[in-house]
């Protein structure tokens, strides 16, 4: 047996030398994850962004992405400034929507949601929650109440003679109480969750389609 | 003669995990996610088996290097160990389903501080042979994800009225929904080490009586 | 994109989110170290301080990390921090404060094994968090920390003293309890979050 002393200090070399060599070990197999599956993520991403697009814009089979900073259209580019916006277009390239990320403070923490602009109809056609933490049960039903869905069937999205703001802003009205077009019907026992959704959704109609309109036939011609 | 340990495998080296000693039943090991992924039988399973995958692969290379580590180092050793495998496998659930990662969310990284975890490689991996080590491990993690799945499977049961994402009993239940909420975690738990107390208790007092019957 | 007010982040990090009650974050302290208030409360003060530096030095080595473009490292490196914060703490302690050392010390190595620290790093970096809101949320969470384990402190003090069906005694009541605490905050969800 190796003295007591021996064994409770161990040379500083050995140390750094396992040390080093755990590191080594670590970060060779981390990167090795890293590489392998990052092509994986990647796709999975885009199959999430499509998936979430064409439920928004009802009909749309591709979809390209882009860039809106300063009234002008670029391509994407990850990390850029601008909002992201994606056009929808269905099988003969005919440019069928456009959907755009937004979001408000609802009852938990904020609530993140895509929704579809259909140009044609100048009105909102599908929104998505993508992220929130809404009371289960309660304000989780702004995902998946059948009733709350259909505000969205053709919510009223003109713009005014001047085009820079909504004709109607749209608000967020009590449950069972929605007579507009422009209205959103509350769920009842969710109201605070059905109004941050009204509210994100014409904070960024308000900003966003103003903006989009001049570009409608930039983007048509890019589906062709 | 530290390594002089027993090396044999048997049920037993298996076993004690999944039982004996459940490390969140009878040890009340890791308890965060525990209680925060359990809302779904599917979360559930999927944190157990990545617990799982984490306890095997860290017990198994911490066995096998263990006497090459000096003792000052050992924990540093350990985490980095097991930090490195917890981002493996936060990258292969991303891989593998988005939804499934954003249910977890940060809960998966947090497998590094899962005290249960450590507290193997430190208690058992340092001290028997990688094989031994594995085999263990395994039972470990399994008894985890059988802990998991108990409160998974209970709540989801009565806050959603499904299981496994399947809806079991139709339109007319009304869903217990404070079983999914924070809240529900620690009543589910804290009923089901009711159980297993009471039923331990009842477990020491026929013994006890069967020896005074003699 | 993140419009949380500072408010807002700490009122909700301390009651509706609270971090042991609601994100199920350090309850390894808040089921071992809530037997007596006169430990719990060091505790969530000790466990609090932590979670300020640590959530400073992770804001500033998630830029880096940014910047390098070395993501994945992100979790190792923050292991890290903490392991150092809280050694560091306990340095600095023992040579400017010996008498706070003693009292928070034996507190002081079961820290880094917190999952509330390391939450706490995460989540900051998922949310988005800037500096500003980084350190609220620090606060927000040892403030929440300290009252959850106060509160619980207080409650067991109590039932040490009734009489209880043997089986319920230990962790199972403990858990019974933290669930009646979790769903008595449930009622401050959407404070600071209404109109």
């Amino acid at each position: 047996m190796s003295s007591p002393a021996m064994q409770k200090r161990a040379p500083a070399t050995a140390m750094m030398l396992v040390l080093t060599g755990i590191a080594m070990l670590s970060g060779f197999l981390v990167v090795l994850t890293d590489q392998l599956t990052a092509p994986l993520i990647a796709e999975n991403q885009r199959l999430a962004i499509e998936a979430a697009v064409s439920k928004v814009i009802p009909g749309s089979v591709s979809h390209r992405q882009f860039l809106l900073s300063e009234g002008k259209l670029l391509p994407f580019k990850k990390g850029e400034a601008g909002q992201t916006i994606h056009a929808g277009y269905d099988a003969h390239g005919r440019l069928l929507g456009i959907a755009a990320e937004t979001g408000a403070q609802g009852y938990a923490g904020m609530i993140y949601l895509l929704y579809g602009y259909e140009p044609s109809c100048e009105c909102i056609r599908g929104i998505k929650v993508l992220k929130m933490a809404e009371t289960p049960g309660l304000g989780d039903k702004i995902m998946s109440d059948p009733e709350f869905q259909t505000n969205f069937d053709a919510l009223d999205a003109r713009l005014d003679s001047r085009q820079t703001a909504l004709l109607h802003p749209i608000v967020t009205v009590k449950h069972g109480s929605k007579q507009q077009s422009w209205e959103v019907d509350a769920i009842s026992g969710a109201t605070i969750s059905s109004k941050a959704v009204g509210k994100a959704l014409n904070l960024s109609a308000q900003k966003l389609l103003p903006q989009l309109k001049p570009l409608i036939p930039e983007l048509e011609a890019m589906g062709k | 003669m530290k390594r002089k340990t027993d090396n044999r495998i048997d049920w037993e080296t298996f076993s004690e995990g999944l039982w004996r000693d459940n490390p969140v039943f009878v040890m009340l090991l890791g308890m965060c996610p525990v209680l925060a992924v359990t809302n779904s039988a599917t979360n559930a399973l999927a944190m157990g088996l990545a617990t799982t995958f984490v306890l095997l692969a860290s017990g198994g290379l911490i066995s096998a290097i263990a006497r090459y580590i000096p003792k000052q180092v050992r924990i540093a050793t350990y985490i980095i160990i097991i930090a490195t495998f917890v981002t493996m496998v936060d990258y292969v659930i991303q891989a593998i389903s988005l939804d499934l990662y954003n249910a977890l969310g940060a809960f998966i990284q947090l497998i590094v501080v899962n005290c249960m975890i450590l507290g193997r490689a430190e208690a058992y991996a340092s001290k028997h042979r990688p094989l031994k080590s594995l085999v263990n491990a395994l039972g470990m993690g399994l008894g985890f994800t059988f802990a998991l799945l108990c409160l998974g499977v209970v709540r989801e049961l009565l806050g959603a009225g499904s299981l496994f994402g399947v809806d079991l009993f139709g339109e007319n239940f009304q869903p217990w929904v404070v079983m999914v909420l924070p809240a529900g975690g620690f009543l589910v738990l804290g009923t089901w080490l009711l159980l297993f107390d009471w039923i331990k208790q009842r477990k020491t007092q026929s013994e006890g009586e069967e020896l005074h019957a003699r | 994109m993140h419009a949380d007010s500072l408010g807002f982040i700490f009122l909700n990090t301390v009651l509706a989110n609270n971090f042991v009650l609601a994100m199920f974050l350090g309850l390894c302290p808040f089921l071992g170290v809530s037997g007596k208030l006169d430990t719990a409360i060091p505790m969530g003060l000790a466990t609090s301080f932590v979670m300020l530096v640590s959530s400073v030095s992770a804001y500033a080595v998630n830029l880096v990390l940014v910047t390098l473009d070395i993501e994945f490292l992100r979790l190792i490196a923050y292991i890290a921090i903490i392991a150092s914060a809280v050694q560091l703490v306990e340095m600095t302690l023992k040579k400017y404060s010996p008498g706070l050392f003693r009292s928070l010390g034996i507190f002081l190595p079961l820290i880094t094994t917190n999952c509330a620290i390391l939450g706490l790093a995460l989540f900051q970096t998922f949310k988005g968090y800037d500096f500003s809101q980084s350190v609220t949320y620090a606060f927000g969470a040892g403030a929440g920390f300290t009252l959850a384990i106060a509160l619980m402190a207080g409650l067991r003090e109590r039932l040490a003293l009734s009489q209880l069906p043997s089986a319920t005694q230990g962790a199972a009541l403990s858990l019974m309890l933290g669930g009646l605490l979790s769903l008595s905050f449930m009622g401050f969800a959407g404070l600071g979050g209404g109109h």
